[in-house]
């Protein structure tokens, strides 16, 4: 019994080994005569492929150059491995291509084996795009398709660094067509968006500060569906990010003034791909302000502009005055950490209204300022408080130590006194 | 009116007398005699250390009487001390320099009484008491020192108790112990407030009475040099009010410091931050961190820093063992040794705690 149990468990253990070692057999047979031969071309066009499919996302999902172009990749012979008999669709043209990756990426039940929650709706989408309609309609084929942004064999995760569409990377791949003035001389449109958008406040938000959340071009254009933004959209593409802004624009009275004149709601003042950093020197009256572009002395909206930028300039010479005092005070020993933090309440005040003047509403903005202004205030008058402490402590300081010498000197005194009265006694004795 | 004053205070003074024998006291005191010698100076510093104890005991409940021990308010508690409460930033700020000044005149006292051999026969129990002391002051100025629960105190505390964990065998239930479990946290405030005002006041008291009793018992030890050369003063008044214009003068050099000086607070305590750049212990740790900050990895096969914190406990073994080893006044080798070693040990941490600051 005990012998038949031995060499039942015997065979079981066998069995197992001998498929494990099928398996891996199997494993080393599975061959792709593609690469094996276009990795070993003279002509770099045919030979990069290979190379760079290695590290592509495609691949390290179990996928072969046969999954997209097909054919038979254990044939030995070049003949063999591109039968068409054998589903062999070589090189697709650029009117193919988005057909070409579509037949996958828009294959929900198929995409779900890879990424369940990767979209699939990418070629539909490229079809709204200028791209796609110039593609699809005038059969336009300098246009983008897939591999334009996404590259070919060599493809990356976007959430690779390396990747072509990785955000810090995307203006990069997009200049390479819309900053070259030849490639889009027969398009009609510029190409000095490039250099425009690397001066601006996003740019340098992304690059850096390394903010992966600033805004690059398929951002604010899309990334398939690739499109400017009409000038009855640009306040929609700013507010997703800059909704509070967006939202008091849209009850200002600049708003009717806008339609009415066909002017682009944000990037009337703040341009748009050469966005630079917004600045209190925008608002105002003043010579360089943008609101004397469209008011002039006596209209409302001139007044409105003047009150605005003065009480944020009030505001911030009050925070600027405060922030001195408090620093002196702190310099000088004082603990002054709580209206120093206390004052923080007057830099949100300020931050909050330089918002707020897109309302373009003087008492909105006076809302804020007002308390942003008390707050200040207490601030100065509590870098006052330390440095009268301060004083007090030194002169508390000099009058202490002048009781306190005193005090030694009249101890000093009494020693002496007592030591001549001893050694008189001790005199007098002997 | 005067006569009817006089009688009754001297009604009093019988009562009391009758009672608690104060009359004996004085006499004792006006008995006792101070020698005079070149290096009396030295005999000021243990008077000096006591008076700076009692300043800390004084500004320490005063502190108490608003300080809150827990990690959330611990911080706030003492901004309250120093911003809002009358004079309580020159309360802090004596207490704070006040504590530093006491165990640097007790290290003058140590090495002092080292020098001029105060521990000979039978004055031994009066060094181990007062060994006993010092490490009990050292503990005093770790456990303050994290309960304002600001950023630099936090990490000092946490790199302090780090490198007591590193002891073989009892450093792992010793860290568990001091931080209150494995991380510094509001565990190991509230416990090391408990240290700070409860156990080691208690056992300071303790030891500082057994102390302050033995010096009374066996008198002022003279130098084998002036054993028959020297004059008295008496204790009461004369040495006394001598002591008094320096108490005096040390309250002028503790005002003046706070006042010009006053204690930082810093920043508040986050255990999520990362270690501020730099970070050093208290000047009186600092020659034994720079000590192991300098020591390898290894040194012959073992980790260097258990090796350098395992020497420190030896050597703070060795003092408690002074008198015993040196213990006869006529071995003149032995006198050379022990003065050669006092002298190696006070430049070693001088230069250690300068190059400690300086780097």
């Amino acid at each position: 019994m005990r012998y038949r149990s031995y060499v039942t468990s015997w065979t079981y253990v066998s069995s197992v080994a001998l498929m494990l070692l099928l398996c891996v057999v199997a494993q080393a047979q599975k061959k792709s005569s593609c690469i094996e031969c276009h990795i070993k071309l003279e002509d770099t066009r045919l030979s990069e492929p290979a190379k760079l499919f290695d590290n592509d996302i495609h691949k390290s999902r179990g996928l072969s150059c046969n999954d997209c172009h097909g054919g038979d990749p254990n044939a030995d012979t070049k003949e063999a491995a591109k039968d068409p008999a054998k589903g062999f669709l070589g090189k697709p043209k650029t009117l193919d291509i988005p057909a070409y990756c579509g037949k996958c990426h828009s294959d929900a039940n198929l995409m779900k084996r890879f990424n369940p929650s990767l979209r699939v709706d990418q070629e539909r989408e490229y079809y709204t795009s200028v791209h796609g309609k110039l593609l699809k309609e005038k059969n336009e084929a300098r246009v983008a398709t897939c591999i334009s942004c996404h590259s070919v064999h060599g493809i990356r995760s976007p959430s690779d660094p390396l990747s072509s569409v990785y955000p810090s990377n995307v203006a990069e791949t997009c200049s390479k067509c819309h900053a070259s003035a030849d490639y889009m001389k027969p398009f009609g449109i510029p190409s000095d968006q490039y250099p425009k958008y690397k001066t601006s406040v996003h740019a340098k938000a992304l690059y850096e500060k390394q903010d992966l959340s600033a805004p690059t071009c398929n951002d604010c254009h899309g990334n398939h569906g690739a499109t400017p933004p009409g000038i009855a959209s640009v306040a929609n593409v700013c507010g997703q990010c800059h909704a509070r802004q967006a939202e008091l624009f849209q009850t200002s009275p600049h708003k009717a003034a806008f339609d009415q004149k066909q002017l682009g709601e944000c990037i009337t003042c703040h341009s748009n791909h050469a966005i630079p950093k917004p600045s209190d020197q925008l608002i105002g009256t003043g010579a360089g302000t943008l609101c004397i572009s469209c008011h002039s002395s006596g209209d409302k909206g001139f007044a409105a502009a003047g009150i605005m930028r003065s009480r944020i300039d009030e505001l911030i010479a009050g925070i600027d005055k405060s922030t001195a005092i408090l620093t002196q005070a702190e310099r000088k020993g004082m603990e002054v950490s709580k209206p120093k933090f206390e004052l923080k309440g007057a830099t949100d005040a300020l931050t909050h209204a330089r918002v707020l003047i897109h309302s373009s509403s003087t008492a909105e903005v006076e809302k804020v300022i007002g308390p942003g202004l008390d707050v200040a205030g207490k601030g100065y008058q509590a870098g006052m408080a330390a440095l009268g402490e301060w004083r007090f402590r030194r002169q508390g300081l000099a009058v202490s130590l002048v009781f306190i010498l005193f005090l030694a000197v009249l101890v000093y005194l009494k020693i002496r006194q007592i030591e001549g009265r001893q050694a008189a006694n001790t005199v007098t004795r002997s | 009116m005067r006569l009817v004053k006089i009688v009754k205070i001297e009604t009093l003074t019988k009562w009391l007398d009758e009672r608690l024998t104060i009359s004996s006291v004085v006499a004792m005191a006006q008995k006792k005699e101070v020698p005079l010698h070149r290096h009396s100076i030295w005999y000021y510093f243990g008077g000096m250390t006591l008076f700076l104890f009692c300043v800390q005991v004084v500004t320490g409940i005063l502190l108490l009487l608003y300080y809150r021990p827990s990690s959330e308010s611990a911080f706030e508690s003492v901004q309250f001390i120093i911003t809002e409460v009358k004079f309580g930033w020159l309360i802090r700020s004596i207490h704070s320099w006040s504590a530093n000044l006491m165990i640097a005149t007790l290290f003058i006292h140590m090495f002092s009484v080292f020098f001029l051999r105060a521990y000979y026969p039978p004055r031994e129990i009066t060094w181990l008491s007062g060994v006993f002391l010092l490490f009990i002051v050292v503990c005093f100025g770790f456990s303050g020192y994290l309960l304002p629960w600001n950023k630099l105190a936090f990490f000092a505390t946490k790199v302090g108790t780090e490198i007591a964990g590193v002891v073989p065998i009892v450093g792992r239930p010793m860290l568990r112990f001091l931080r209150g479990g494995d991380d510094v946290t509001g565990a190991t405030l509230t416990r090391f407030f408990g240290f700070h005002v409860a156990v080691l006041p208690a056992t300071a008291t303790v030891f500082l009475a057994i102390h302050v009793l033995l010096v009374q018992l066996h008198g002022m030890h003279v130098p084998k040099k002036y054993e028959h050369n020297y004059q008295r003063m008496k204790f009461f008044p004369n040495f006394i009010l001598r002591d008094l214009i320096g108490w005096i003068l040390a309250i002028g050099v503790l005002a003046a410091l706070a006042a010009l000086f006053p204690w930082e607070l810093g920043e508040k305590a986050d255990p999520f931050a990362p270690a501020p750049a730099g970070i050093k212990p208290e000047w009186y740790f600092l020659f034994m961190f720079q000590t192991l900050k300098w020591l390898p990895a290894k040194i012959l096969g073992m980790d260097g820093e258990v090796l350098g914190i395992m020497a420190f406990n030896g050597v703070a073994f060795l003092l408690f063992l002074v008198p015993f080893i040196d213990r006869d006044p006529e071995n003149r080798r032995r006198r050379l040794i022990f003065n050669v070693i006092g002298v190696i040990a006070l430049l070693f941490i001088v230069v250690m705690t300068i190059v400690g600051y300086v780097t």
